[in-house]
């Protein structure tokens, strides 16, 4: 029985990678959220007219959705991209801009 | 009608052929020095770039079960048992956008192979680790034995299986299992990395062609309007005779929360599942996990023209009768394709089969990690060292495979599918120690651990009160939530009651400054990406 955590804490903690600012990571929880508000509002879209291409409202609505989702989860993932280039050779430069800096 | 498809079961096997090949050579695919580590043959080296995830997560989360039973759903139900895997997994995405790559991270960083790995270190609790990756075992085994299901269904319409002697009936089974068990054990992860690139081929090469039919041979608003009026009879039918309706084109206002809460629920707990946290963390870094998340909802729109198939099938006339004569909708999208399809109909039953192989392989590898990493290592053997836990892990995926074999052989069919249904409430219970750790070390470790136990305890007793015509018990993942007059997924009302559990106990506990466990991360572990220096585990500890 050995109650010994078998990987120990590291000795130096990671610096902080350069963190994406406030404003662009709300712009992206504003971009992540709409999908999830618009598909569990059931009410807003169960209902069989206007059709489309023979798919009633409610079918086709949703497929809309699908579509949105991906392009507003490409968007945050741009937005949230930081430029930094991962450095396992130099780890000291995640300090360069702080932990808010962003270098768009 | 009922002769062996002979044209289609060639093409089945020649197929199947192909990926048993595939299966061993992966096994030299991104070689490394050696598989004899978890990092190696439980998450493929940890270097899958955008392009392999997206295929393995893909062929791991739209399993060969989801093909069969979501069209089934459709054509039996509709939109509330069957459509809700629409929303599910569009609003799964940003979820796991937001989350798994904090979670990637923490593991990179600290070597953290499974989910419970990752509990265990946050909160220095082998109870509450324990708890997680027993969670993990018992919901997956099910999950595998329905991928057995799946391709039980597809051997049943080309004409084998389903009856007759034991032998024969079960015999192909045995044999893909057989199969599967011997390249996994082999090859790890990168068996099923390598054979999802031929099932996702099939799988979209089968729905364009299922597609281009219903546009054009059948015509959507011909799908939609007979399944309208089929469903609009067979409920007028059912309230004729004094039941309940049963099927919905439409929800209803009294079936919104569900609907709502099934797409939800289920969406929390995808990505807590062994078998996806496998996939992500064989992700080469962060950014190849956010980018698929904004790429994998393609498989999403697959699946969704994969749902319509069903009501394809009610337009059409469908009938999935069973060798047992028997109907059963299960059977209803391999009939399908039997029917309207000629020999093309043997590329959709490979799809389906080739299907089963990649998530049942991946699920049997997440399950076995578990197995070594947090019950095995934690118990029995703590002094063993990297290659001791691949050997424990390569024998543990070959007895949660065996398992699986056992529970569709011995167990009625319906079982499997209750205790996967069963798989999805308690698996949710884990989402609080897992993701709610990645952001705040607030919870405490025994308030999370009560309100699991609660969670779980809440969900399996009311889902064994839930009866259908079919079934007394674990009739449905649906029941009345309190509080609300409409029915909503069990999953997450458990999840509710298990939150509420965990705040007021940590509030207690942290009040009575009960011993928080030693936390092994930093916070900016939960940032480090590729490149990042790993925590070297100290020699001593480990051998």
């Amino acid at each position: 029985m050995a109650t010994e955590t078998q990987r120990p804490t590291p000795p130096e903690p990671l610096e902080r990678r350069p963190q994406p600012s406030t404003t662009r990571k709300v712009a992206a929880a504003l971009l992540l959220l709409p999908p999830i508000i618009a598909l569990m509002w059931v009410g807003s879209y169960a209902k069989a007219t206007p059709r489309l291409l023979g798919f009633p409202f409610f079918y086709w609505y949703q497929l809309m959705w699908l579509l949105i989702g991906s392009v507003c989860t490409a968007l945050a993932y741009q937005l949230l991209r930081t430029t930094r280039p991962p450095s396992a050779a130099d780890p000291g430069s995640g300090r360069a801009t702080g932990s808010d800096g962003v270098r768009a | 009608m009922k002769g062996v498809n002979v044209t289609a079961l060639v093409i089945v096997i020649v197929l199947f052929l192909l990926v048993t090949v595939l299966g061993f050579v992966a096994s030299r695919w991104r070689r490394a020095t050696s598989l004899a580590s978890l990092d190696e043959w439980g998450l493929g080296g940890r270097g899958f770039g955008t392009f392999v995830t997206w295929f393995l997560i893909g062929g791991d989360l739209y399993t060969a079960y989801t093909f069969i039973a979501v069209p089934a759903a459709m054509y039996a139900l509709g939109a509330v048992s069957g459509w809700f895997a629409v929303p599910y997994t569009i609003i799964v995405y940003p979820i796991v956008f937001v989350f798994l790559p904090r979670m990637w991270s923490v593991s990179h960083r600290h070597g953290y192979v499974t989910p419970a790995d990752v509990a265990r270190g946050r909160y220095g609790s082998r109870v509450l680790a324990t708890a997680v990756a027993g969670t993990g075992i018992i919901a997956t085994m099910p999950y595998i034995a329905l991928q057995l299901v799946g391709i039980q269904a597809v051997l049943e319409v080309i004409g084998i299986g389903g009856s007759g002697n034991v032998l024969a009936r079960d015999l192909p089974l045995f044999i893909a299992f057989a199969v599967l068990a011997a390249y996994t054990y082999s090859s790890g992860l990168r068996a099923p990395a390598l054979i999802a690139f031929v099932k996702d081929f099939l799988i979209y090469l089968v729905i364009i062609v299922a597609t281009v039919w219903m546009a054009w041979k059948v015509g959507f608003g011909h799908i939609f309007d007979s399944t309208e009026s089929a469903f609009g009879a067979k409920n007028a039918a059912a309230k004729a005779a004094g039941k309940a309706a049963s099927s919905t084109f439409i929800p209803t206002a009294h079936q919104f929360l569900a609907y709502g809460t099934l797409a939800l629920g289920s969406a929390m707990a995808l990505f807590v599942y062994p078998h996806s946290i496998t996939g992500v963390l064989s992700a080469r870094s962060r950014k190849v996990v956010r980018r698929n998340a904004a790429l994998l909802p393609a498989y999403s729109l697959l699946l969704a023209l994969l749902a319509l198939l069903g009501y394809a099938a009610i337009a059409v006339g469908t009938k999935p009768i069973g060798l047992d004569g028997k109907p059963n909708p299960q059977l209803v999208v391999p009939q399908l394709f039997e029917d309207h399809f000629g020999w093309f109909a043997g590329v959709a039953f490979a799809a389906i089969a080739i299907g089963a192989l990649v998530p049942a392989a991946i699920m049997s590898i997440g399950a076995a990690n578990l197995f070594t990493r947090n019950i095995w290592k934690e118990y029995v053997e703590p002094t063993a060292d990297a290659a001791r836990e691949a050997q424990v892990s390569k024998l543990a995926s070959l007895v949660v495979k065996a398992g699986a074999l056992a529970f569709v052989l011995l167990l009625d069919r319906q079982n499997a599918i209750n205790f996967q249904l069963l798989g999805g409430i308690w698996i949710l219970q884990t989402f609080p120690a897992l993701v709610f750790g990645l952001y705040t070390r607030w919870f405490h470790r025994w308030a999370l651990l009560a309100g699991w136990a609660t969670g779980i305890t809440y969900g399996t007793v009311v889902a064994y009160g839930q009866s259908t015509a079919a079934t007394h018990h674990f009739g449905s993942s649906l029941a009345v939530a309190p509080m609300f007059s409409d029915k909503a997924y069990l999953a997450l009302t458990a999840f509710v009651l298990n939150v509420v559990v965990a705040v007021v106990l940590t509030v207690v506990f942290r009040a009575m400054k009960l011993p928080a466990g030693t936390d092994q991360t930093q916070p900016g572990d939960y940032h480090a990406d590729e490149g990042d220096p790993r925590v070297a585990p100290i020699p001593a500890l480990t051998a």
